[in-house]
């Protein structure tokens, strides 16, 4: 933390620019007050005035510290950034298919340039043609590599990132400058920083209230006057800003670069901090299943025989019929036979007469011919047509097993086996989809905070259901197109609330487009990542819910600070009213509650408290306040009681604090 | 029964009539602002006054017809005073004094009622009934109109509509307050209070000398002046005068008018608004507020202050006697709690503590319950800037009533906070850096001579009307100053809050989750209070601390 105050410092002093300082209107108007003091202690010296104006303006100093700070995190992420941003060559391909090598800054849209193994993507772009593995690491920090190929939504991209085997045409769809990594680097460093529309809002709050408090401390003079008091202009400086919501001031538009930077630390990149904001404010997440909710793929968990049948004769014939079935639903067929009933998995070369009959989309079924047995196994009434066909009969008990596992969700196979020209069923593997640890726990968070969850997937509705049950989320869209993702949103949004969304295809654009905060996975395409407001380089969907607590506690930050900056405020008045007056009015030094030691050593204590309070509070401010999801009740009794009451009375015990250490200085005490 | 079970049952008394007259009035209230129907006599007005009844104004029409009709109230009024003497029951009186005129006649269209002149010795009946009384109804209706645009921004969504101004005015005027004025007035003659056409009487005392007793109509101008929270007395001495207030019973009656349409009005928010919780916890504001400022301003009055005050066993300088120092604490507090400034006690006279309680009460924006109307607006204002706090403490963009606080709505809550105490504190100071105005205070170098003028400034820029009646305000300064501060500190906010209720009836409201800061639960209530009292408090501390702090510890 020290090194980086140290190496912050030029920056924080580069701030004190009054054309810098004037876009956060509170801590301009301090830098003017120590500009008037500075020139009155010069005029009119003396210890006190001197040790006022030397802690206005480190008042200042701290303020753009806590921001230099703030920033000087993105830079060290813009740097690895920038070193990816070496300039390259592209290797454009003309009409004619001829290669012209030119520099990757004069590729325009559209260009199709042909990149190697071993050479640097030279732009964003989709790839058209091809496939091949891609190291990019770059900009995601993963070092496995990640396969892009044309058509599909694995297509996307990013120039900077390097290839490492094959070749891959691609089309450019960014304008050199624009790219990706220019945005990364534009983002992180808060170059491109602009305010979002709550800081606005808490920025039209805070200058209303330094107007008040500059009207209450510029009508003071004539009142004082009249109680034969004539107030110092060095004084008054202090008492404003003293008053002024200096702390909440100084560390807005560090909260603001601290909230981009804890999602870019997850490897989110937010497009604007508007879309940070509304994330805390988002009513519905709208989630993928497959990958989202559950794990990717549909699992057997169980083998169910007919009556009259083994279960470890079914797994038998379930295991040899499945060898050959490298699907993953295949695989974790073999697993549970090997795991559950300590089948061996056999290789094909073991059976040396076996015939295996591949899955196909027209039969599908897949199989083994193995010792004069055919075993069989795919969807229900593609066996029931294979045993009919090989003059078997279906019991009626194989239906209701079917309907039964259909019912609760999963995914029936059928065993079936034919020996001697007569085929019977077997038995049932029941395919189950895997739900991910701990989301069911996660979405109840949710639901405290007011957030609905939907599960899209294209399953039949009786699926849907049964994972939606078992996964806990509110609702699920069944048999969903994209056009009834879009349609679900806009409802969502008629209804006045925000929705979330992931999606990394193309057709997710216009959704992750309509949606007010829409998450392209960077695995996806162009179009996606285009639409979206946020990238995620991990693509990892789950996220989606960091992401809503990030924008929460960013919010949540600038509330409790503001908070605790006003409510300092009573204190600070119990430490310099009764400074400035009891000498007029004997009676008012019962407001000096504190018992400070004189009027010098009280104004300047709550001065002093008033800039460290600003250093204190910088890691909170970087960090976030503590955030745990719960009802928005029980966050506001919370939050209030720790920096509305404790606003309230830190500044009484710090003031005092201070005064102790202030009243040893000579001159002041 | 000693003084202090009196007081109480009193307080008692107050709360259960006001409990008791809460959902009816409320509920009707409601319905003269949501009916579609109107009266003969109310389409005969609009025929008269060229108003299509049916038209739904926009913000910007809505404040333009307030401006426009108290323009034209000011203007009237300012030439009835002027040309008093050629018009018909002027009692012989001479035309007012221009910088007088002007003073009165904005105090009054602006529901202030600060009186810098003696009623008696002044205004003749004509001015006083066709003038004065026609305000104290219409600048009321004026300050109701408003509020309920606000709640209907609320209430709405997606229009630009917020409803007819001349529609909420006729039906605040002839359904709401000449009923209410008619049966409150007979009740107050039942207690005692005078009600006739007659000029002074001469009559000698047992002593020998000759007293000018004025008659006049006393009862039907003192019910609206209490009911439309107006405060401006038929006598100099206001509700002090035995003929305006003759006994506890016509005290306890003249309170309950005060509080009555300012504390039935959140239930009429709560049904407009759908959820009558919400008015319950705006109500339990007012509430909170209004009992702890009672209970500080009779704490400070019973316990006395100084030497004298003991020696006499009770503050009682200032007070009448037939009263006592409870019900004139009671009084003090409605009357400043509201924008009344009926008084039946001189509040100058009062302790220094319990004389700067009753100046805070003002200060906090007169929102405990506030003036018909203004009360209500001035609360749902601050309840927006304390949501706006809070709500980003949950980590959502901050929303009341399903309406968003944005930007937009920021500026406009920002700018009402700043109107009156700049109001408030650049007139003070205008005040204290003239000499000319410093003559005019009576305790002149003491901190209770600058809270005189502090005084002065908040009452007008609150429209409050009260005063600390040390200072000598019938100056040209004085009247053309506070004028202006009257007329601003009532226009200013109100345009401020119609604008407010265009930026939130636009918007499409956001449904209720258990994400959002709920808002008519004990908790919102306490934050409210606490964000009335520190955001008020922190602009007056220093001013308080050199006038009423200063004297009084």
């Amino acid at each position: 933390m020290t090194q980086l105050l140290l190496t912050s410092l030029p920056d924080a002093l580069r701030k004190l620019d009054p054309r810098v300082m004037v876009k956060n209107p509170v801590m301009f108007v301090v830098e003017v007050g120590a500009v008037a003091s500075t020139v009155l202690a010069c005029l009119n010296s003396s210890v006190f005035v001197w040790w006022i104006v030397v802690w206005l303006w480190l008042t200042v100093l701290f303020a753009n510290l806590a921001e230099a700070v703030a920033e000087g995190r993105g830079k060290a992420q813009a740097a690895t950034l920038r070193r990816a941003k070496t300039e390259t060559t592209a290797r454009r391909l003309g009409e004619d298919g001829s290669e012209q090598e030119i520099p990757a800054a004069q590729l325009r849209l559209g260009d199709r340039v042909v990149v190697e193994a071993g050479q640097i993507i030279p732009g964003d772009g989709d790839v058209v043609e091809g496939v091949a593995s891609v190291d990019e690491s770059a900009i995601t920090g993963e070092s496995a590599p990640v396969i892009r190929e044309s058509g599909g939504d694995r297509s996307a991209v990013t120039g900077g990132t390097r290839v490492l085997s094959d070749r891959i045409v691609v089309k450019i769809t960014t304008k050199p400058g624009e790219s990706f990594i220019d945005r990364m680097i534009a983002l992180v460093e808060g170059a491109s920083r602009q305010k979002t529309p709550n800081e606005i809002a808490l920025n039209i709050l805070l200058a209303s209230l330094t107007i008040v408090f500059l009207l209450a401390t510029l009508t003071l003079q004539p009142f004082a006057r009249y109680a034969g008091v004539d107030l110092s202009l060095v004084v008054l400086v202090a008492l404003l800003v003293c008053l002024i919501p200096t702390t909440i001031g100084a560390l807005l538009s560090a909260i603001g670069i601290a909230g981009m930077d804890r999602l870019v630390q997850r490897n989110v990149l937010a497009m604007s901090g508007r879309a940070v904001e509304a994330a805390g404010d988002v009513n519905t997440l709208l989630l993928d299943k497959t990958g989202t909710i559950t794990l990717g793929n549909r699992q057997a968990a169980e083998f169910i025989p007919l009556a009259g049948i083994s279960e470890s004769e079914l797994a038998d014939a379930a295991q040899l019929s499945s060898l050959a079935d490298e699907t993953p639903e295949g695989r974790s067929i073999v697993v549970l036979a090997k795991s559950r009933y300590g089948l061996r998995e056999r290789h094909t070369g073991e059976l040396p007469h076996a015939t295996f009959v591949e899955f196909t989309a027209q039969t599908r079924m897949s199989g083994v011919d193995v010792d004069g047995r055919q075993i069989r196994k795919g969807a229900a009434g593609a066996v029931s047509t294979w045993i009919h066909g090989q003059g078997g009969t279906v019991v009626a008990e194989l239906g209701e097993l079917v309907d039964g596992i259909s019912a609760s969700g999963g995914t029936p196979l059928v065993v079936a086996v034919s020996k001697g020209d007569v085929a019977r069923p077997l038995g049932v593997i029941h395919l189950k989809d895997v739900v991910k640890q701990g989301l069911r726990e996660r979405f109840d968070q949710l639901r405290a905070m007011g957030i609905r969850t939907v599960m899209i997937t294209g399953d039949n509705p009786l699926t849907a259901k049964a994972i939606a049950e078992e996964a806990g989320v509110d609702d699920f869209l069944a048999e969903a197109t994209p056009e009834d993702k879009m349609a679900l949103i806009k409802k969502e949004q008629e209804g006045g609330r925000l929705v979330a969304m992931t999606g990394d295809g193309t057709n997710d654009a216009p959704a992750l487009a309509q949606a007010d905060v829409g998450v392209a996975m960077n695995s996806g395409t162009s179009a996606a990542k285009e639409a979206g407001n946020m990238v995620d380089l991990d693509s990892n969907p789950t996220k989606l819910i960091e992401i809503v607590e990030i924008g929460k506690q960013l919010l949540i930050t600038r509330g409790s600070l503001t908070t605790f900056s006003i409510a300092n405020d009573v204190a600070k008045y119990f430490a310099i009213l009764p400074a400035l007056f009891a000498g007029a009015y004997p009676g008012l030094d019962k407001l000096n509650v504190m018992r400070l030691d004189s009027a010098e050593s009280a104004i300047l204590s709550a001065v002093v408290f008033n800039a460290l309070v600003i250093v204190v509070l910088v890691p909170l401010a970087l960090r976030g306040v503590r955030y745990r999801p719960s009802s928005a009740s029980a966050m506001l009794r919370r939050n209030l009681l720790v920096y509305g009451v404790g606003g309230l009375i830190t500044p009484f015990v710090g003031i005092k604090l201070v005064d102790l250490l202030v009243s040893v200085i000579p001159g002041i005490g | 029964m000693s003084d202090t079970s009196a007081g109480l049952l009193q307080v008692g008394l107050l709360v259960l009539l006001l409990a008791a007259a809460y959902r009816p009035l409320g509920g009707y209230l409601a319905r003269v602002y949501t009916s579609d129907r109107d009266t003969r006599v109310e389409r005969t007005t609009y025929k008269l006054l060229g108003v299509d009844a049916r038209a739904d104004q926009t913000w910007a029409v809505y404040a333009r017809s307030v401006l426009a009709f108290s323009a034209v109230g000011l203007i009237l009024l300012y030439l009835l005073q002027r040309l008093q003497s050629y018009l018909p029951l002027s009692l012989g009186l001479p035309n007012v004094e221009p910088s007088l005129a002007f003073n009165t006649a904005a105090s009054f269209v602006a529901n202030t009622n600060w009186q810098s002149y003696s009623p008696e010795a002044t205004m003749g009946h004509l001015v006083q009934f066709a003038g004065l009384a026609v305000q104290n109804f219409v600048s009321a209706a004026v300050g109701m109109s408003v509020a309920i645009a606000l709640v209907r921004g609320f209430a709405r969504s997606r229009t630009e509509r917020l409803g007819n101004f001349w529609v909420d005015l006729t039906r605040t005027v002839l359904r709401v307050l000449l009923p209410l004025a008619i049966v409150g007035g007979l009740v107050l003659v039942a207690t005692g209070v005078v009600q006739n056409l007659s000029g002074p009487h001469e009559i000698t005392t047992i002593t020998g000398q000759t007293q000018s007793i004025p008659g006049g109509p006393v009862a039907s101008q003192e019910v609206i002046k209490e009911l439309g929270t107006n405060g401006g007395g038929f006598y100099n001495a206001n509700s002090a005068h035995p003929f305006e207030n003759p006994n506890g019973l016509s005290n306890l009656v003249e309170i309950f008018l005060i509080l009555l349409i300012p504390v039935c009005l959140t239930r009429t928010f709560g049904l407009m608004v759908k959820d009558k919780r919400q008015g319950y916890a705006i109500l339990g504001v007012m509430t909170t507020l209004w009992a702890a400022f009672t209970a500080a301003a009779t704490g400070f009055e019973v316990s006395g202050a100084g030497t004298a005050t003991r020696a006499a066993g009770a503050a009682m300088e200032g007070k009448e006697t037939r009263f006592g120092e409870w019900a004139s604490a009671l009084f003090a507090s409605s009357t400043t709690g509201t924008s009344t400034g009926a008084v039946n006690s001189a509040h100058d006279s009062f302790t220094a503590l319990g004389g700067g309680t009753a100046l805070f009460h003002m200060m906090l924006g007169e929102v405990s319950p506030g003036g018909v109307g203004s009360g209500l607006y001035g609360l749902l204002v601050l309840a927006v800037l304390a949501v706006f706090v809070a709500g980003l403490m949950v980590g959502r963009t901050p929303e009341y009533l399903g309406k968003k606080i944005t930007a937009r709505e920021m500026k406009l809550v920002a700018l009402y906070i700043l109107a009156t105490p700049s109001l408030v504190l650049a007139g003070a100071a205008v005040a204290m850096s003239s000499a000319g105005a410093r003559a005019a205070i009576f305790n002149t170098g003491s901190p209770h001579g600058f809270a005189e003028v502090l005084y002065a400034f908040t009452s007008a820029a609150n429209n409050n009307g009260s005063a600390f009646g040390g200072l000598s305000a019938n100056t040209t300064f004085y009247n053309v100053v506070l004028g202006v501060v009257m007329l601003l500190g009532r226009f200013v906010p109100m345009v401020l809050v119609l604008a407010l209720a265009g930026s939130v009836a636009r918007q499409q409201p956001v449904p209720v989750t258990s994400g959002t800061l709920p808002t008519h639960k004990a908790l919102f209530v306490g934050l409210l209070v606490g964000v009335v009292l520190i955001v008020t408090g922190l602009t007056y501390f220093p001013v308080l601390t050199l006038g009423p702090l200063a004297e009084g510890l």
